[in-house]
C-alpha cells in the first residue's frame, strides 16, 4: 500500500533536502510520537483493584483525558484492522475454516458490546496483575468489539467478490498468494473497507463512553478518559462539567475526521473499481501535504522497502511445467466428517451452556429473561418505526434539495458519530422533573444516537435519485400519496434499509446504557433485557450476565435473519436503480 | 531441432467436465485433438457454450483437463507456464497500478530488479504504440487504449506462446479492426518475439482475416468439428472473391449440424435454448421478406443488414430455425412457407402462430404449460424449473434458458411470470382454457 505515496527508489542526498510542506509535517509528526508515547506509558502505570483514580472535573484537564480516549479508540482500530486482515482472509481461502468463522461471525456480531465488557473484564484484570493495562485491555476490547466485527464482514465480501477477470489475470502474470493479497485482494477491497472503519469509528464513540468507566464486583474502576469525566459529573451533578465535555467530544471526532479519515478515504479513492460519472471526488487538503513532504517520504521508504523485499521474496518459484504443480486435495469424505465434526462441536457447546445456566440460574429465569427480551424488542421495533416516519419525510425533503442537503448531510453524519450517552443525564431531569413514567420515556435514549442513520441514509438516497424520476413523476401529475407510494418509497427503500439496519443493530447495543440510567444517586430503570444485564454487572452475578447476553444475542440473530436480511434482499433484487 | 520442439501446444484426448450440484457431470469438451505449430495464428470459432474459453483456459494453466494431454513444448501443463501469456476480452487491468505499473506487474512477480523491468515495460509500451500514457490509469483511457495495455501486459513477458479470448469483441468495429491490423504488422513484422498465436473469436471475417487455420468448435460436448485452412496471403483484401468465398464457407460450416429444423426428433428438455427475443425474431423475419432478399439471404449480407454480431445472428437463425420459420441451407437463410404467413400476419395472429410453434415445438415450453395447466391454482415457482434444467445445464445457463423461454412464453401468452415471486402461471384471462383447444383454434 505504501507504493503510491512513496516511489520506489527512494535515493537519500539532496533530495532528501526538507521542504516547505515539511515545515507543516514535522511538527505534527513530533505531536502524534509524543502522545504515543507519553499515552502509552501512562497506560501502564502500576494499579490494584480498589485504588482510587481521580477524576478531575476541571475543564483544564479535559484534553489529556480526551488524549487517553483518542488513544483507546486508536488502539482499537488498529487491532481490528488485523483481526479483519488474518480472520477474513482465513475465512475466505479456506473452506474448512470459512464454515467455522463465518456461522461465529455471525454470533459475535449479535452479542452486546458491552456484554463482552461485562465478561471479559476480569480476565484481562488477571491477565496484568498490579498494573492498570488489564483494565485499559478491557476498554480496548470493548472498543474493539464495536468495530471489528462489520470490518470483517465487509472485509470477506470483498474479498469474494474479486472480479474473476483479475484473478485469471493475476495467476496468468504469475502472482504469488502474498502478491496476490497486496497487489489485487487488499487494494480492490480497500474502499469498503475503510468506509467500514469510518463507520466503526463513528459508532465507536458510543463505547468509548460506556467502557471507561467499568464495574468490577461493585467496584467502579474509573480509568481516565472523556467518559469517566462524564460519569464522574453525573454522579457529582455538574451541568457544567457535561457541557465541557460535550465540547471536548466534538473536537475529538472532528480530529479523527481531519486527521485520518478525510486522507484516507481521498487517497483510497483511486482503488474505487469504477466511478460514477458526476461523482465528487473525496479530497483532503492534509493528504495533499503529506504527499509533498520529503520527511513522510523518507519515513514510508522504510515500510516501502520491506513491503517490497516481501513481494520479493514470496514470488512463485513453480513454472507451471514441473511436477509439483499446485494440485488442491479436495475429499468428499473428509468434508463430511468436518461437517459432522463442527454440529458435533456445537451440540456440545449448547449442551454445556444450557447445563450451566440451568444448575446456576434454573428455567424459570431463562424464560423470564426471554420476556424481559421481549419487552426490548418492542421498544426497537416501536422506536424504529417512529424514527422512520419522522426522519424519512425529512431525509426526502432535504435530499431533494441539494443545497440544503450539502450543509445536513455531513451534519447528521456528524450526529450519528457523537455518543448521545452525553445526553441521558439531561432525560434523567427531564423524567423526574415531569414525573414522567420511566418504562415509556426511557426508551427514545435506545435510538438517540442511532436515528441518524436513517437520516442520513435516506437523504444520500434521495439525493441520488435519478432526477429523471421526479420529472416523470411531475410530468405525469403524480401527487400526495401515490407519489410516495410509486416514486418516493420504492427509490429510497435500499438506503432506509441500511440505515436502520444499522439503527436496529445500534438500539439493542443501546438498551444496556439505556434502559438503567442515572443522575447523582437517583438511578431510574425500566423493565428489558437491557436493564437487567446493566444491573447484574453492577452486581457482578456473572451467571446472570452470560444469559442476558445469550438471550439478547439470540433475538438480534432472530431479528437479523427474519426481518434485516430479507428486506435487504428484497431492495438489493427489485428495488436497486441500475 | 527436434519435431517435438516445433510443437508449440500439443492437445490429445483432453476431456473436461464440470460436477452438477446433484453430483452428475457435465461434459463441455470431450475428445478435443490440437496442435499449435511455431509461426502459425489459429482462430478458433464456435456457438458461445461449445468450451472455446475453456480450452483456451486449460491451455493457459487456469483450470486442469480431466483427461487428456496437454503438452507445452513436449512438457505437460500443470499451472501458469512461464512461456504463455494471455489476453482478456474484459482487459482485466488492475484499475489502481497505471500504465506501466499494469505492464511491469508480471516482471515484479517474477522478481525481475526494477530498473531492468522498467526498460523492458516502457519498450513494450512503446511498440504497442501507448509511448506517453505511462504514467494514465486505465480509467483515463478509452477501450481500445485499454486492450492496448492487455497486449503490452501479456507481450512484455515475451511469450512464447500469446492466448487471446476475443480480445476484439469489446470494442467498436473501427478500433478492433486498427487494434488487430497492428498485432498482425508486429507479428508478420517479427517484432514480437512470440512463435505463436491461439485466439478465440466470435467474429467470422476477423477470424479469417487474421489466422492461418480457423478452427471450428461444436458444442455439448465441445469438440473441433471442422478445421479450414487459409492460405491467403497478407494483406488480407476483405472484398476479394477469395476471401468472400472462404467466409461463405465458415458460415456455412457453423450452420451445418447445430440448427435442427421442425419434424426431426423433439428436443430434449434441457435444450441450449438460443438467445433471442421474439422481437429480434419477428424482424428477421420482416427483413428476409424485403425484396432484396425476397425469402431467401446470404449469410455475411443478413448479419449486415441486421447488424449484427456473428454469434447474436446464429442464435436468432437458430430460433427461427426451431419454431419453424426459417431454414438454413448451405450458408443460405430461406424462409418457409409458415414464415411468410407470421411475417404477413397481425400481432395477435402472429402471437397464436407463435403459440402454436411454440406448444409443439420447444418441449420446455409445452412441458412448463402442461405443469401449469394440472395444478390446482395454475401457478408453478421457476425454482422447479430450474432444478430441472440443472440436470443438463450449469446454474447460470439453466437460468439463461427458463428466461429465454419465459420471454417466448409471455410474447406468444401461453404463460405469465411475476418477477418479484418467481413465480410462473396462466395467463390471466383464459385461466379456465386448456391449451391444445387454443391451439387448435387457430
Amino acid at each position: 500500500m505504501p507504493r503510491t505515496i512513496i516511489p520506489a527508489a527512494v535515493s537519500l542526498g539532496p533530495s532528501l533536502r526538507p521542504n516547505a510542506w515539511d515545515l507543516a509535517v514535522l511538527p505534527l509528526a513530533l505531536a502524534i510520537l509524543w502522545v504515543l508515547a507519553f499515552g502509552s506509558a501512562q497506560m501502564t502505570t502500576p494499579y490494584n483493584i480498589g485504588d482510587p483514580l481521580p477524576i478531575s472535573l476541571d475543564p483544564g484537564e479535559l484534553p489529556y483525558y480526551l488524549m487517553r480516549s483518542f488513544l483507546r479508540m486508536a488502539a482499537g482500530l488498529v487491532f481490528s484492522l488485523l483481526f479483519t486482515l488474518v480472520y477474513a482472509t482465513l475465512a475466505a481461502k479456506s473452506r474448512y475454516a470459512e464454515k467455522i468463522l463465518i456461522p461465529l461471525l455471525d454470533v459475535l456480531q449479535s452479542i452486546p458490546i458491552l456484554g463482552f465488557l461485562s465478561i471479559t473484564v476480569t480476565g484481562f484484570i488477571a491477565l496484568f496483575p498490579g498494573n492498570l493495562l488489564g483494565v485499559e485491555c478491557a476498554s480496548i476490547f470493548a472498543i474493539f468489539t464495536s468495530q471489528a466485527w462489520n470490518m470483517t464482514f465487509s472485509f470477506y465480501a470483498s474479498l469474494r467478490t474479486v472480479p474473476h477477470d483479475l484473478e485469471e489475470a493475476a495467476a496468468m502474470f504469475h502472482l504469488s498468494i502474498w502478491q496476490r493479497f497486496w497487489q489485487l485482494e487488499l487494494p480492490f477491497a480497500a474502499p469498503s473497507l475503510i468506509w467500514n472503519m469510518m463507520m466503526s469509528v463513528s459508532g465507536g464513540w458510543f463505547f468509548v463512553v460506556a467502557s471507561e468507566a467499568i464495574t468490577v464486583n461493585s467496584q467502579t474502576i474509573t480509568l481516565p478518559g472523556i467518559g469517566s469525566y462524564i460519569a464522574m459529573a453525573i454522579a457529582e451533578k455538574d451541568l457544567s462539567a457535561i457541557g465541557w465535555a460535550i465540547l471536548a467530544m466534538l473536537i475529538g471526532i472532528v480530529l479523527y475526521d481531519q486527521l485520518l479519515f478525510r486522507p484516507l478515504v481521498a487517497w483510497a479513492d483511486k482503488f474505487k473499481f469504477e466511478s460514477l460519472p458526476g461523482e465528487e471526488i473525496p479530497t483532503s487538503r492534509l493528504l495533499d501535504v503529506l504527499q509533498r513532504a520529503k520527511l513522510v517520504r523518507a519515513l514510508g521508504a522504510i515500510p516501502a522497502f520491506f513491503w517490497e523485499w516481501s513481494l520479493v521474496l514470496f514470488h512463485k518459484r513453480t513454472d507451471g511445467l514441473s511436477k509439483s504443480g499446485e494440485k488442491s486435495f479436495r475429499l468428499p469424505w473428509f468434508d463430511r466428517l468436518w461437517t459432522v465434526f463442527l454440529l458435533g462441536l456445537a451440540a456440545f457447546a449448547v449442551y454445556r451452556i444450557g447445563d450451566y445456566v440451568r444448575a446456576e440460574v434454573g428455567l424459570d429465569e431463562v424464560l423470564h429473561v426471554f420476556l424481559l427480551g421481549l419487552i426490548t424488542a418492542v421498544r426497537v421495533i416501536v422506536l424504529i418505526a417512529i424514527a422512520a416516519a419522522i426522519w424519512v419525510p425529512v431525509g426526502v425533503w432535504i435530499g431533494f434539495r441539494p443545497r440544503i442537503a450539502q450543509t445536513v448531510q455531513p451534519i447528521a453524519q456528524f450526529m450519528a458519530a457523537f455518543p448521545a450517552n452525553l445526553m441521558f443525564p439531561v432525560a434523567v431531569i427531564l423524567i423526574l422533573h415531569f414525573n414522567a413514567s420511566v418504562e415509556i420515556w426511557t426508551s427514545p435514549l435506545m435510538i438517540l444516537g442511532t436515528q441518524w442513520y436513517i437520516l442520513f441514509n435516506v437523504i444520500s438516497g434521495a439525493m441520488s435519485m435519478p432526477s429523471d424520476f421526479r420529472a416523470v413523476a411531475d410530468n405525469l401529475g403524480l401527487k400526495g400519496w401515490l407519489r410516495w407510494k410509486r416514486m418516493i418509497l420504492p427509490g429510497i427503500f435500499p438506503s432506509f434499509v441500511t440505515g436502520a439496519i444499522t439503527a436496529s443493530g445500534g438500539s439493542w447495543n443501546a438498551s444496556i446504557v439505556s434502559e438503567m440510567v442515572s443522575w447523582g444517586d437517583t438511578t431510574l430503570m425500566a423493565t428489558g433485557i437491557g436493564s437487567y444485564i446493566a444491573d447484574n454487572t453492577q452486581k457482578g452475578d456473572f451467571p446472570r450476565i452470560a444469559l442476558g447476553v445469550a438471550v439478547m444475542c439470540c433475538y438480534v440473530m432472530l431479528f437479523n435473519r427474519q426481518v434485516w436480511r430479507r428486506m435487504y434482499r428484497l431492495a438489493e433484487e427489485r428495488l436497486r436503480i441500475d | 531441432m527436434t519435431e517435438t520442439n516445433e510443437l508449440l501446444i500439443d492437445l490429445s484426448g483432453v476431456r473436461k467436465f464440470f460436477r452438477a450440484p446433484d453430483h452428475s457431470d457435465r461434459i463441455v469438451l470431450e475428445d478435443v485433438n490440437f496442435e499449435l505449430k511455431q509461426g502459425e495464428i489459429v482462430a478458433l470459432l464456435g456457438k458461445s457454450g461449445s468450451g472455446k474459453s475453456t480450452l483456451l483456459r486449460i491451455i493457459a494453466g487456469l483450470i486442469g483437463a480431466n483427461g487428456g494431454r496437454v503438452l507445452y513444448r513436449g512438457k505437460a501443463i500443470n499451472g501458469p507456464v512461464r512461456g504463455i501469456s494471455m489476453v482478456f476480452q474484459s482487459f482485466a487491468l488492475f484499475p489502481w497500478l497505471t500504465v506501466q505499473q499494469n505492464v511491469e506487474l508480471g516482471l515484479e512477480a517474477l522478481a525481475v530488479p526494477p530498473r531492468e523491468r522498467e526498460e523492458q515495460a516502457l519498450e513494450a509500451i512503446d511498440v504497442i504504440g501507448l509511448g506517453g500514457f505511462e504514467s494514465a490509469y486505465p480509467r483515463e483511457l478509452s477501450g481500445g487504449m485499454r486492450q492496448r495495455v492487455g497486449f503490452a501486459r501479456a507481450l512484455v513477458m515475451r511469450p512464447d506462446v500469446l492466448l487471446m479470448d476475443e480480445p476484439f469483441s469489446a470494442l467498436d468495429v473501427l478500433t478492433a479492426e486498427t487494434l488487430s491490423g497492428d498485432l498482425l504488422e508486429l507479428w508478420l513484422e517479427r517484432k514480437i518475439p512470440t512463435k505463436g498465436i491461439l485466439f478465440v473469436s466470435h467474429n467470422i471475417e476477423e477470424a479469417v482475416a487474421m489466422s492461418d487455420r480457423v478452427l471450428i468448435f461444436s458444442s455439448d460436448p465441445g469438440r473441433v468439428k471442422a478445421e479450414v485452412p487459409v492460405s491467403l496471403p497478407h494483406p488480407r483484401d476483405k472484398d476479394s472473391p477469395a476471401f468472400k468465398a472462404l467466409v461463405d464457407q465458415v458460415y456455412a460450416i457453423m450452420t451445418q449440424r447445430p440448427l435442427r429444423t421442425v419434424g426431426a426428433e423433439p428436443l430434449s428438455l434441457g435444450y441450449r435454448l438460443p438467445s433471442a427475443t421474439p422481437h429480434k425474431i419477428e424482424g428477421m423475419i420482416e427483413t428476409l421478406i424485403e425484396p432484396q432478399f425476397n425469402g431467401k439471404a446470404d449469410l455475411p449480407a443478413l448479419a449486415d443488414e441486421l447488424q449484427l454480431p456473428d454469434d447474436a445472428l446464429f442464435h436468432l437463425l437458430e430460433a427461427g430455425a426451431l419454431l419453424g420459420f426459417i431454414k438454413v441451407d448451405e450458408g443460405d437463410a430461406i424462409l418457409l412457407p409458415l414464415g411468410r404467413t407470421f411475417a404477413e400476419a397481425e400481432t395477435t395472429d402472429r402471437k397464436s402462430v407463435f403459440a402454436q410453434q411454440l406448444m409443439a415445438h420447444i418441449s420446455l415450453a409445452s412441458h412448463i404449460r402442461h405443469v401449469l395447466d394440472e395444478r390446482r391454482d395454475h401457478r408453478a415457482p421457476e425454482g422447479r424449473f430450474i432444478q430441472e434444467l440443472e440436470d443438463f445445464l450449469s446454474d447460470d445457463e439453466a437460468e439463461r434458458v427458463l428466461e429465454q423461454v419465459i420471454s417466448w412464453g409471455r410474447y406468444a401468452e401461453i404463460f405469465d411470470y411475476d418477477y418479484t415471486s418467481g413465480v410462473l402461471s396462466l395467463p390471466e384471462e383464459e385461466d379456465q382454457e386448456p391449451p391444445t383447444e387454443d391451439v387448435a383454434a387457430e
